[in-house]
C-alpha cells in the first residue's frame, strides 16, 4: 500500500500563519491537520480591567484586514451593556463605514489573494503583466473601499472616529457626497469583475453545509439581526454561546467552534448569501444569476463569486446610505459607566464575529469572550479538506497541494484573527 | 541591473502594516515593476530564497521559535527595517510584559498545556540589529513608500521625527486639551499619522510611540490640573506602544 505525504509548510495568500499536515494510506486519511501556529496574543486577557470604552480601539488590533468588525462587534457589546440605543443616523453611517470594509477586504482576497488559484499564477503582480486592466480595476475598488473607511473612520487600517455610542466627529455632507461617483462606478465594476471570474475553470465539488449568519428580515445583514441557519437555527445574538462550542486542539492556537451537536459549520459569503438571498437587491440577484449561482451555492470554490456579488452590493447599499446620508447631530450616544452585560455580532467579511463582555459597575472590564469568524470555519475547513483530498487522489503531489491550498483559501481565513491557525504536509502512506 | 530583492516578514501581529503596503493602490504596480517582490507569503505563493536586500519585518517577538526565526532573517538581509508598533514596541500585545502569562493561557484557553509561549512580547530591535524603524499603528503608507523609494535610490529615507503636537499646529487643529480638556498623548507621541486623533476631536492615543525625550512628567502634571484620574492614565499609556521605554515608565508610576 501506498503511503503519501503532503505537507504545506506556510500558507501563502491568507492573513497569518498557518500550516496543513496530510498523510494519506492508500484511499484513506490517517492524519489531517489544519494548524494554525500564529502565536497566542491573549485579547480577552489583556482586556480584563481596562475601561470598556477602550474595548472597540484594541480588539481592532485583533485584525488589520477587518479592524470595522471588531470596532463595530465591540462597540455593540459595550453599548448594551451601558444600555445605550443607537439612533438610526449613525447606524447608518455605521454601515456605511463597513461596507468600505466589505469592499477593500473582499477585492483584496477575491482578486489579489484567490483569483491566482484559478490563473495558475503566484500572485496579483504576476496577474498584472498578463492582465493589466483586471488588477489596475482591482486596485481602484479596493481603494474605493479604504476611502470609505478614510472618510468616515479616519483611516482605513484602525479606524480612529469611531467608539463606544458612535463617532467622535460625524463627516461633512460634502464628504460624503463626494464618494457618489465613484461608488456608481464600483457596482459596475464589481459585477463586471465577477462576471469574469465566472469563466474561471471551476473544481467540482459541494457539500451540505449548515450555514450559519446573522439573518435580518428587513435588509441583507452586516450590522444586526438574529442568528440563523438553513437547518433551523433561530437565536438573539445572547444566546450564542449556548448554541456553540468552543474546544482546543493540540495542532492548533485556534479555539475551534462547533454546533452544540458537535457538527461543524459555515460563516461567510456563502452563508449569508444562502441565507439571506432574497434581500438582495435585483441587481446583485441578476449577477448572481448570469454568473451561474443559484439561490443557495454549495460549491466552496465559488465564493469568489459571492464574494464579487457582496462587493457589488456593498456599493449599491453604500450608495443608497451615502445618498439618503443625514449628519448624526450628536455624532455620540454617552451613557455613565454601569453593571451589565453585553453582547454585540456583526457579519465581518469572514463570517460572523461575536463579542460578549461583563462589565463591572465602574466601566472597567470584568471578563471578554471573543469568537471570530476563522475559529468557526476551522472544523469546516478540515471537513472541507479532507473531502477535497478524497476526490483529488489521482492528483500528483504538487497539484494535490495546490488544491488543498485553494480549499482552505476559499475561506478567506484570517488567521492573525483565529489564533485564539497553516503548515500543509501530506504524507502518503 | 538585477532588481533589489524585498522580503516581508511576520511575527506577532494583525497583519495590518504587511496590509498597508498593499495598501499603497497607487504606487504598487509601479514598486512591482522596480523591485524584486521575492518574499512575501500574504501576498503571493512564490516564496524565493535569500539572501534579500530589504527585509520588512512586521510583528513582535513572542515564542522560542521566533528568537531563532529573526536571527536567521537578520543574517539574510542586508537592510532590516521594524515595521510598526508591534515589531517596534511589542504591540498591544506587550501588556503580558507586567502580567502573569501563565494565568493568561488559562484565562483564554481550555488547555493551557498545548499553548508555547514567552512571558514576553518585545520589539525585533530586542533581538537583532535593526537598520531603520517605521513607527506605528498601522505604519504610515506615505513613510513605507518613502522608505521603499530611498533605499530604491541608496539614500537616507527621510522620515520625520518631530512630536505630534507640531502636526496639530501645522494643520491649524485646535488643542483638544487646551480646549476641551481631553486627555491626549500628542505632547509625548512622535508624529507620523497625520494628526488623525485631534482633527476629529479626539485625543492621541499614542500609536507611533513617545518621541524623543517624551517629557511624561510635565504631562502627568496636565494630566493632574485635568482631573485625570490614576486609572485613566494607566490606560492611556497602556495602549499599543506600551512597553516602549518612556510609556512603560510613565504607565508604572500610575500603579
Amino acid at each position: 500500500m501506498t503511503e503519501r505525504t503532503i505537507k504545506l509548510d506556510l500558507l501563502a495568500r491568507v492573513e497569518g500563519e498557518g500550516a496543513l499536515y496530510v498523510k494519506l494510506r492508500g484511499q484513506k486519511i490517517e492524519t489531517l491537520e489544519f494548524r494554525i501556529f500564529e502565536p497566542p496574543r491573549f485579547f480577552e486577557a489583556l482586556l480584563r480591567g481596562r475601561p470598556a470604552t477602550d474595548a472597540p480601539d484594541i480588539t481592532s488590533r485583533i485584525c488589520g484586514i477587518c479592524p470595522v468588525a471588531y470596532v463595530m462587534s465591540a462597540s455593540q457589546a459595550v453599548e448594551q451593556a451601558l444600555g445605550i440605543a443607537i439612533p438610526p443616523e449613525i447606524r447608518a453611517l455605521r454601515r456605511l463605514i463597513y461596507c468600505g470594509e466589505w469592499i477593500q477586504s473582499h477585492v483584496l482576497h477575491a482578486a489579489m489573494l484567490h483569483a491566482p488559484d484559478f490563473l495558475g499564477l503566484p500572485d496579483a503582480m504576476e496577474i498584472a503583466r498578463a492582465e493589466p486592466d483586471l488588477v489596475r480595476t482591482a486596485l481602484r475598488l479596493k481603494k474605493l473601499g479604504n476611502t470609505l473607511m478614510e472618510v468616515i473612520g479616519g483611516r482605513a487600517v484602525h479606524p480612529v472616529n469611531t467608539r463606544v455610542g458612535g463617532f467622535y466627529r460625524a463627516p461633512d455632507a460634502d464628504r460624503i457626497a463626494a464618494l457618489v461617483p465613484e461608488l456608481e462606478w464600483g457596482a459596475g465594476a464589481a459585477r463586471d469583475m465577477a462576471l469574469a471570474f465566472s469563466r474561471f475553470e471551476f473544481p467540482d465539488d459541494a457539500a451540505d453545509y449548515t450555514f450559519v449568519s446573522l439573518v435580518n428580515p428587513d435588509e441583507y445583514p452586516i450590522l444586526e439581526g438574529r442568528i440563523g441557519s438553513n437547518r433551523g437555527l433561530d437565536i438573539g445574538i445572547d444566546a450564542f454561546s449556548g448554541s456553540v462550542r468552543e474546544s482546543q486542539v493540540a495542532h492548533s492556537n485556534a479555539l475551534l467552534a462547533h454546533l452544540a451537536d458537535g457538527t461543524p459549520y459555515m460563516v461567510g459569503p456563502l452563508a449569508r448569501y444562502a441565507n439571506n438571498h432574497d434581500r438582495l437587491p435585483e441587481a446583485c440577484r441578476r449577477t448572481a444569476r448570469e454568473a451561474g449561482l443559484g439561490p443557495v451555492e454549495r460549491n466552496p470554490f465559488k465564493s469568489i463569486l459571492v464574494r464579487m456579488i457582496e462587493v457589488q452590493f456593498a456599493c449599491l447599499e453604500a450608495l443608497r446610505l451615502a445618498r439618503s446620508y443625514v449628519v448624526p447631530s450628536p455624532a455620540c450616544v454617552e451613557a455613565p459607566p454601569r453593571a451589565g452585560e453585553g453582547f454585540g455580532c456583526t457579519e465581518a467579511p469572514r463570517g460572523i464575529c461575536h463579542h460578549s463582555y461583563v462589565i463591572d459597575h465602574d466601566g472597567t472590564l470584568v471578563s471578554a469572550s471573543i469568537v471570530p469568524p476563522t475559529s468557526q470555519n476551522q472544523p469546516q475547513i478540515e471537513a472541507d479538506l479532507a473531502r477535497v483530498v478524497l476526490s483529488s487522489l489521482d492528483l500528483d503531489d504538487d497539484a494535490l497541494r495546490q488544491r488543498c491550498e485553494q480549499a482552505i483559501r476559499n475561506y478567506d481565513p484570517c488567521i492573525s484573527c483565529a489564533t485564539h491557525f497553516l503548515k500543509l504536509t501530506v504524507v502518503r502512506a | 541591473m538585477a532588481r533589489p530583492k524585498l522580503a516581508v516578514w511576520k511575527f506577532a501581529s494583525c497583519d495590518g502594516c504587511q496590509l498597508s503596503i498593499l495598501d499603497c493602490e497607487d504606487e504598487l504596480l509601479a514598486i512591482a515593476d522596480r523591485i524584486d517582490i521575492a518574499y512575501f507569503p500574504e501576498a503571493s505563493s512564490r516564496m524565493a530564497p535569500g539572501p534579500y536586500d530589504l527585509s520588512l519585518v512586521e510583528g513582535s517577538i513572542t515564542t522560542a521559535d521566533d528568537v531563532a526565526r529573526i536571527k536567521d532573517i537578520r543574517d539574510q538581509s542586508r537592510t532590516l527595517v521594524a515595521i510598526g508598533a508591534c515589531a517596534t514596541a511589542g504591540g498591544i500585545q506587550a501588556l503580558r510584559n507586567t502580567a502573569d502569562v501563565a494565568e493568561w493561557t488559562r484565562l483564554v484557553y481550555p488547555r493551557p498545556e498545548y499553548i508555547e509561549t514567552l512571558a514576553t512580547s518585545t520589539a525585533i530591535a530586542d533581538h537583532v540589529r535593526v537598520d531603520l524603524e517605521l513607527h506605528g499603528c498601522p505604519v504610515s503608507k506615505a513613510q513605507l513608500v518613502e522608505l521603499v523609494t530611498a533605499v530604491l535610490a541608496g539614500r537616507r529615507p527621510q522620515i520625520p521625527s518631530a512630536v505630534q503636537c507640531v502636526e496639530c499646529k501645522r494643520h491649524g487643529t485646535p488643542c483638544v486639551m487646551v480646549s476641551h480638556g481631553t486627555p491626549c498623548l500628542g505632547p509625548v507621541t512622535r508624529a507620523g499619522c497625520g494628526n488623525l486623533c485631534p482633527s476629529v476631536g479626539r485625543g492621541c492615543y499614542g500609536c507611533f510611540g513617545p518621541v524623543e525625550g517624551a517629557n511624561t512628567d510635565a504631562l502627568a502634571a496636565q494630566f493632574r490640573r485635568l482631573g485625570l484620574p490614576e486609572a485613566a492614565q494607566r490606560a492611556l499609556y497602556g495602549g499599543v506602544t506600551c512597553a516602549a521605554p518612556a510609556f512603560a515608565a510613565a504607565r508604572g508610576r500610575h500603579d
